[in-house]
């Protein structure tokens, strides 16, 4: 049989029949970029299509900024030429991420409550290449959050420095596929949306709060420092707030009372040791995840 | 066209712990061929179909689709088939024709084949002034036509329909099988459905009925009907009770009371209707002949109607394979 016959949609005409059968051998690979790169352009469409999402999950990064973070600066002495809400702009950006990388993973409970799952799951590719597709989808639509956010920079002081701009979207690109793999990873246990809350509730409010990223670690009682340095979230928050504090100006003291940056021990971690944690964990939830979901029964 | 058959399984198993959702099927499937299968919910109708289409993996014998083998080259069927399932699984925040493109980009569809062939499948199934809408404004009735659309979009040598028409109005019922049917001769495709509605049973080209996880008997509507040999009679009397014992102490013949009356088989029924009036003792207000039908052969076969057959099932319709295959698990 062959597909090179031409058909035309005249009335009557025999539709083209012609069977996937000449399927190019051993092109697996080629079939699963081709659906990781469907099921992620269908995260953008679906996030693009709700307009409304955009503007909710702004909400929330916008009243920890400028009501916390103005709030907590008022007693917390900065001095006159530093504000408190430049310190809290890193670890907002990073709520930003972490609720929408959260919120897009677990769309995929969703998905299997209406049934699209398993048009992704019954398809001729890995199950692997769904997932890594799903993964880019979320982390992209989070890093689109996370730049919106950027630009309220200038309202917290903080100047639109390119080098600093893009330093800080690398670092949002790897934050925000560290926890859609996260999201992802919590996904495949989850049977029912109601359990949605449980997870936020034991999980995701943890692992936001023990990431530091809306106060300073200088001087953490020892069991809340030990604690955070367990917190992958706070590896990915840490570098962040490195760049921010490299683009500002900021007296040494403050420098040392805010972002003296992650220690272990007596060793202060290097931002590229930080962001290779990240890195490690990001690989290793996603493919704790995609075990979770491709498991056959 | 192959020559071989396009569904061949062979004591195909499967069980879940102390469960044997399926005991051992073996039928085979001619391509172009409608093979139905009928039985009741928890059946293992579903079961049957997850293993067939690569969704849950057989726990003994083997199944090939499409000349591939289920276990050993899930990918190779899935390429090849097309799959219609219970609930609809379309993405209702998308429009038909995104639903579509998504299908073509996962079956790795050529992509300057990929539009014509959207028009044709949009097409057929009616749908082709809605293909920009959201399916989420789609009836019931119109989201199971695009689903079938979809299904048929990669030109699939064998298309699943996993109870087709199953929570729909008779009225869009009827409509569904239309385009079944008019697929089936314009597409010239195998199709491998279950249901456990009889009627629907009698638009396929061969049934199988499955009860308990076994297939009873397999054959053309028309044959097994044939083989049942009895017609069924029914008829009201002024004292069915009585007339019920009668039925057996002078005929041997075994009556069930409904809500209208009495209804018994018997081998031709036409000669036995003037004995019966000749010869039973109770006046009969009404009666009736029915040619048997799949329900009769159902009953023949197993002993009772299909309909308590789903009652007694109820239970193993809790650990129904397609309702955990949704849930991912």
């Amino acid at each position: 049989m062959s597909t090179t016959a031409t058909t035309t949609l005249q009335a009557g005409a025999v539709p083209d029949i012609a069977p996937v059968a000449e399927h190019p051998q051993g092109a697996t690979w080629i079939d699963d970029l081709r659906a990781a790169t469907v099921v992620w352009k269908r995260e953008i469409l679906r996030f693009r299509r709700n307009r409304l999402r955009i503007i909710t999950s702004l909400a929330q990064p916008i009243l920890f900024l400028f009501v916390l973070g103005t709030g907590l600066g008022s007693v917390i002495p900065t001095g006159s030429h530093f504000h408190f809400t430049t310190f809290m702009f890193p670890g907002v950006i990073c709520l930003t991420i972490l609720f929408t990388a959260i919120f897009s993973a677990v769309s995929i409970v969703w998905d299997r409550e209406f049934g699209f799952l398993r048009e992704m799951l019954v398809a001729p590719v890995r199950r692997g290449a769904i997932m890594i597709g799903k993964c880019a989808g979320g982390a992209t639509v989070a890093t689109l959050q996370g730049i919106i956010m950027l630009v309220l920079a200038g309202l917290v002081h903080v100047p639109y420095s390119p080098v600093m701009l893009l330093e800080l979207i690398g670092l949002m690109v790897l934050t925000a596929t560290m926890l859609t793999a996260f999201g992802l990873f919590l996904a495949a246990r989850i049977q029912e949306i109601e359990s949605f809350q449980v997870v936020m509730q034991l999980f995701v409010l943890p692992v936001f709060f023990l990431s530091a990223a809306v106060f300073p670690i200088a001087k953490l009682p020892t069991w809340l420092g030990t604690l955070t340095r367990f917190d992958p979230l706070a590896y990915a928050v840490d570098p962040m707030r490195r760049v921010v504090f490299n683009a500002v100006h900021a007296p040494a003291k403050i420098r040392k009372q805010l972002s003296p940056g992650l220690s272990w021990g007596h060793w202060h971690l290097p931002i590229y040791f930080e962001i290779g944690v990240v890195l490690v964990v990001a690989s290793a939830l996603l493919g704790a995840a995609v075990y979770r979901f491709t498991r056959p029964e | 066209m192959d020559a071989e058959a396009s569904v061949e399984v062979h004591d195909l198993k499967k069980r879940y712990g102390d469960l044997e959702a399926v005991r051992g099927v073996t039928f085979d499937v001619a391509p172009g061929e409608t093979f139905g299968f009928l039985g009741p919910n928890g059946a293992g109708k579903s079961t049957t179909i997850s293993m067939l289409c690569t969704l849950i993996t057989p726990t003994g014998g083997w199944a090939r689709v499409a000349g591939h083998d289920v276990a050993k080259d899930p990918l190779g069927v899935r390429r090849r088939i097309g799959l219609v399932f219970q609930d609809p699984t379309l993405d209702e925040y998308l429009t038909a024709q995104e639903n579509l493109r998504f299908h073509a980009e996962l079956y790795r569809m050529p992509k300057e084949r990929t539009a014509q062939r959207i028009d044709v499948v949009i097409e057929m199934v009616g749908l082709a002034h809605r293909r920009n809408d959201l399916v989420r404004t789609f009836s019931g009735g119109m989201k199971r036509r695009l689903e079938i659309a979809r299904g048929l979009l990669h030109s699939p040598r064998v298309l699943f329909l996993d109870e087709p028409t199953v929570g729909l109005d008779p009225q869009t019922r009827v409509n569904i099988w239309d385009y079944i049917q008019r697929l089936r001769d314009r597409e010239k495709i195998t199709i491998f459905l279950t249901t456990h509605y009889m009627d629907e049973a009698e638009y396929c080209d061969r049934i199988a009925i499955i009860d308990n996880g076994e297939i009873v008997t397999m054959d053309t509507p028309d044959a097994l009907k044939a083989a049942v040999g009895k017609d069924r009679i029914s008829m009201r009397t002024e004292d069915d009770p009585k007339a019920r014992a009668e039925l057996g102490e002078r005929f041997g013949l075994e009556a069930t009371s409904t809500s209208d009356g009495l209804t018994f088989q018997v081998p031709g029924g036409e000669e036995f209707v003037p004995r019966l009036f000749a010869e039973l003792d109770v006046p009969i207000v009404a009666v009736s002949i029915a040619r048997p039908t799949l329900d009769d052969v159902f009953m023949n076969h197993t002993g009772r109607t299909i309909r308590d057959a789903e009652a007694s099932t109820a239970e193993r319709l809790m650990t129904n394979p397609m309702v955990r295959a949704r849930r991912g698990r």
